[in-house]
């Protein structure tokens, strides 16, 4: 196998000196493409099964094995939640359902949601599938590497769950993990709990930066021949900057579990003041508490973009190929991309305007904060208007990337209530903020991943999603999650605080009890709908329809392997060459209404395509 | 066809659910109804784009909608447009920044009469001082709190001795006289909250934080923990009670000072003593 590789590889030089020498001519002119850099490398290929298919180097098993773990710890996540649920909705219904009990689901789920399952994800899932694909590149630039990192993922979440069987259980700290609560009793697993959850995230941050370099490298150094910079499909500049951002924002994460860490076992004070506990004062002194939240923020507020700036870049890459248009601006896009991303970091202490930082500080993350909305705006312009006068395949695909228009817009919106520092004062810590960021980083980037979950399947699995039950799943979850959030908004605005075990009988929130039990209801139905998707795969992955070569009649490469699902090495013999964007959908005069990115000039020679 | 008509029903329902509500803030019993308004006017701006946005889309819908013999139009870009649309954003934004940062500069600037009121939060409860006559708290410390001394006050410092120590979770507020809300915290972090009031802020173990309000209206408050600190959070409930200056001042007659209860202190514990001996 690797004797007949050797050969394409020189095949392949030749061809590229060729065209060099020889363009002299017209139509070779415009065909000409600049030569590879570096001739084609091997790849270690796996024999075993375990080779194969455990420890595998080859990134789309690996996006599939971080897609898979992520489900699954998404699952728990949502079983967590549907617990909060019914203590909310339905108070002392479940007998086993303790405040400790309940702080502990909550921290969990926000935790698991935000990074186990969303970040694994989008970066780890799409990015490891989709980025050596759309870059042409035969897999990521350090595969042992990238089968290291989804195994120190793998640990990382083995830790996490691990603490629900340690003694005193999983932290209830809240996913913030603010010290001194976090480290105190009086605090749900303040011992073990707080203990593992450090490590385990420790350990998903030293496994995502072996995984965020590869990601890095691959587009900048091994993008095929013609795939410049701004002709990548915004789906691999989502990805790209967001592991940027995470590359610079996770390391604030991990000092800031460290040191709490050292605070918790050895008893140094990064965090922990002169405290008083039980008439008792603690052995601790002259530590900051605040310093752990913007170290913590620090992380988080990039960490929300790590989810959403891949999310952009899919659905900008859905919208365009069942629009049949090419996304709208695209320039403007990419900008918006990285200039969203620069941004992040100088906003994160907007998590923090009541938190009793100098209160000067919310001056100028206001101004950061709502700066952010220009691009962020500028995006959603773009994709209405990339439905404008397209040619809209009102598929189950298309339906989600509707969804995602209405709640990211929706999520955004009260974004700007929540970052507009004095109207903050009133709704911070209650439900309004809990409605926001649900809707704009949980519902939203589910919608992006559930589109791109029906968009790619037949490239992964070489068969079609089956549609019918697509309609069910995505009515049955958009509606469903727009009633969970959107009244949730109003409960926010009454001041019903977050993080409350059980509201009593306080004179201004009886009234929310009716839209509590509706609530859980909805959140209910919404939970046991995402089944609806596994049996769809696990039906479709044996009778579904099969999909054949570039069924959505796509331009970007991964669509354009010799096999589908593409093999390891994805190319065949040959790399692709590429001439033009990913984005030549219905130009003028061309046959069909798209051109893909592998199409010489000289074969639509008759078009009216603008230079990319 | 059943999905522009779909999005369009959700759209106008949450503008007919904002509209008929039963669910709203409640009246507003401070000065802080500038935050209010500046809600309500992201409401119009913000609200008008959502609408926007989305009838925009479902009206795509509506007519582009897949026919095979129609072709896309093939525009990559349209500089004049997102020029427009650009500004306008921005606009929009400065619209709204503007005034979140006018109240802004009004919530950290403390008046100058504003009385100063000492909140202490633990694990879970709250404990209130007011300065006493000299208008000046006493210096604390949190390693000098014990049973005697709550708060931990100085006892070298002569301002702490006059101070007004509540005895009870609810505290009595003067109506419309401005009180700066001084935090402490001597364990993890709390947030005195009254959702009347508007205003928040967290304590913080360390260090002393603040915030300040004017209460206009008389009655009586519940205040929440709106920061989580641990599995007691959600029952960390006190109270406040807004009184007219007449009724405000019989009140504070009635409180014990520092150095009332310190002497309270020595005789309980004289009689100790003596019992002891006998």
């Amino acid at each position: 196998m690797s004797e007949d590789f050797n050969d394409n590889k020189t095949i392949q030089a030749q061809s590229s000196e060729a065209i060099s020498g020889g363009g002299s001519g017209i139509g070779a002119d415009a065909d000409y493409v600049r030569p590879a850099e570096v001739a084609d490398q091997d790849l270690y290929h796996g024999h075993s099964f375990i080779t194969k298919w455990i420890f595998c180097q080859d990134a789309k098993v690996i996006g599939v094995q971080y897609f898979l773990l992520a489900t699954f710890t998404g699952i728990i996540g949502l079983i967590l939640s549907w617990l909060m649920r019914l203590q909310l909705g339905f108070p002392g219904l479940a007998p086993f359902m303790t405040a400790e009990h309940y702080y502990q689901f909550v921290t969990m789920h926000g935790m698991i949601m935000v990074v186990y399952f969303l970040t694994a994800l989008f970066l780890g899932g799409f990015g490891n599938y989709l980025i050596p694909l759309m870059v042409g590149a035969r897999d990521m630039v350090f595969p042992y590497l990238n089968m290291v990192s989804f195994w120190s993922f793998f640990v990382a979440v083995a830790v996490l769950l691990a603490s629900f069987f340690v003694p005193g259980g999983p932290t209830g700290s809240g996913w913030t993990l603010y010290p001194p609560q976090a480290i105190l009793e009086g605090t749900p697993g303040s011992g073990w709990g707080i203990m593992l959850m450090c490590i385990s995230l420790i350990l998903f941050v030293a496994g995502f930066t072996m995984g965020g370099l590869n990601y890095l490298i691959t587009v900048l150094q091994a993008r095929t021949r013609g795939m410049t910079l701004m002709r990548m499909p915004l789906t691999v500049w989502g990805i790209f900057t967001a592991t940027v951002l995470a590359m610079l924002a996770f390391p604030a994460l991990l000092v800031g579990a460290l040191m709490m860490s050292l605070d918790n076992v050895l008893g140094t004070s990064f965090f922990m003041p002169t405290i008083l506990k039980a008439g008792e004062v603690l052995e601790y002194g002259g530590g900051s508490p605040i310093l752990f939240q913007h170290l913590f923020w620090f992380f988080g507020h990039p960490e929300v973009y790590i989810v959403a700036l891949p999310a952009f870049g899919i659905i900008s890459d859905l919208i365009s190929v069942h629009a049949r248009k090419n996304i709208f601006g695209y320039r403007m896009m990419v900008w918006a991309i990285v200039g969203i991303g620069a941004l992040s970091f100088f906003v994160w202490a907007h998590h923090m305007y009541v938190s009793g930082m100098n209160p000067w500080f919310g001056f100028f993350f206001a101004t950061t904060t709502l700066i952010i909305a220009v691009p962020t705006a500028m995006k959603v312009y773009n994709w209405i208007l990339t439905l404008w006068r397209g040619n809209i395949r009102l598929n189950t695909v298309m339906l989600w990337c509707l969804g995602f228009i209405v709640t990211f817009v929706n999520g955004g919106i009260t974004g700007i209530f929540l970052g507009n520092v004095s109207v903050d004062v009133p709704l911070s810590d209650t439900y309004f903020v809990i409605a926001h960021f649900h809707m704009v980083m949980g519902i939203a980037p589910l919608m992006v991943i559930m589109g791109a979950v029906y968009h790619w399947f037949p490239l992964v699995a070489g068969r079609f999603l089956d549609e019918k039950l697509g309609k069910w799943h995505f009515w049955l979850t958009f509606l469903g999650a727009y009633s969970i959030y959107f009244p949730m908004h109003y409960l926010g605005f009454i001041g019903v605080p977050r993080r409350y075990f059980e509201m009593y009988d306080s004179p201004y929130v009886t009234s929310a009890v009716g839209m509590n039990e509706f609530i859980s209801l909805a959140a209910f139905i919404v939970g046991a709908a995402q089944f609806i998707l596994i049996y769809n795969i696990i039906k479709t992955l044996k009778t579904g329809k099969p999909a054949g070569h570039n069924p959505w009649q796509a331009c970007s490469l991964e669509w354009l392997t010799p096999t589908v699902p593409p093999e390891h090495g994805n190319w065949g013999d040959r790399l692709p060459t590429v001439h033009r964007w990913a984005y030549d959908y219905s130009v003028p005069g061309a046959k069909e209404d798209f051109i893909t990115q592998t199409t010489p000039p000289s074969e639509v020679a008759n078009t009216e395509v603008e230079k990319t | 066809m059943h999905v522009g008509i779909i999005f369009f029903l959700v759209i106008l329902g949450s503008v007919l659910f904002h509209i008929f509500t039963p669910w709203y803030w409640t009246d507003v019993a401070s000065n802080w109804g500038g935050m209010d308004d500046t809600i309500t006017l992201t409401f119009w701006i913000g609200g008008g784009v959502f609408i926007a946005v989305c009838l925009f889309m479902v009206y795509c819908v509506f007519k582009f909608s897949y026919k095979k013999e129609r072709k896309a139009e093939y525009k990559p870009e349209d500089k004049k447009l997102e020029k427009i649309l650009t500004w306008a954003t921005t606009l929009g934004v400065a619209a709204l920044l503007a005034p979140g940062l006018i109240i802004w500069n009004q919530y950290v600037n403390v008046p100058k009469n504003a009385i100063e009121i000492d909140v202490m939060a633990w694990q879970w409860g709250w404990q209130y001082r007011l300065p006493g006559e000299d208008g000046k708290l006493g210096t604390t410390k949190v390693v000098n709190i014990n049973d005697d001394n709550p708060f931990g006050i100085n006892l070298d410092d002569p301002f702490g001795n006059d101070d007004v120590m509540i005895q009870s979770d609810v505290i009595n507020l003067e109506n419309n006289r401005p009180v700066k809300i001084l935090l402490r915290s001597v364990d993890v972090l709390h947030n005195w909250y009254v959702p009347q009031f508007r205003a928040k802020m967290d304590a913080v173990p360390g260090i002393v934080t603040y915030y300040w309000f004017e209460p206009n209206k008389t009655g009586e408050f519940e205040v929440l923990c709106a920061e989580y600190c641990g599995v007691g959070h959600y029952a960390m409930r006190g109270g406040v009670e807004v009184q007219d200056k007449k009724d405000y001042d019989n009140w504070l007659q009635e409180q014990e000072t520092f150095s009332d209860l310190i002497a309270k202190q020595k005789i309980l514990e004289n009689e100790k003593t003596k019992l002891a001996k006998k």
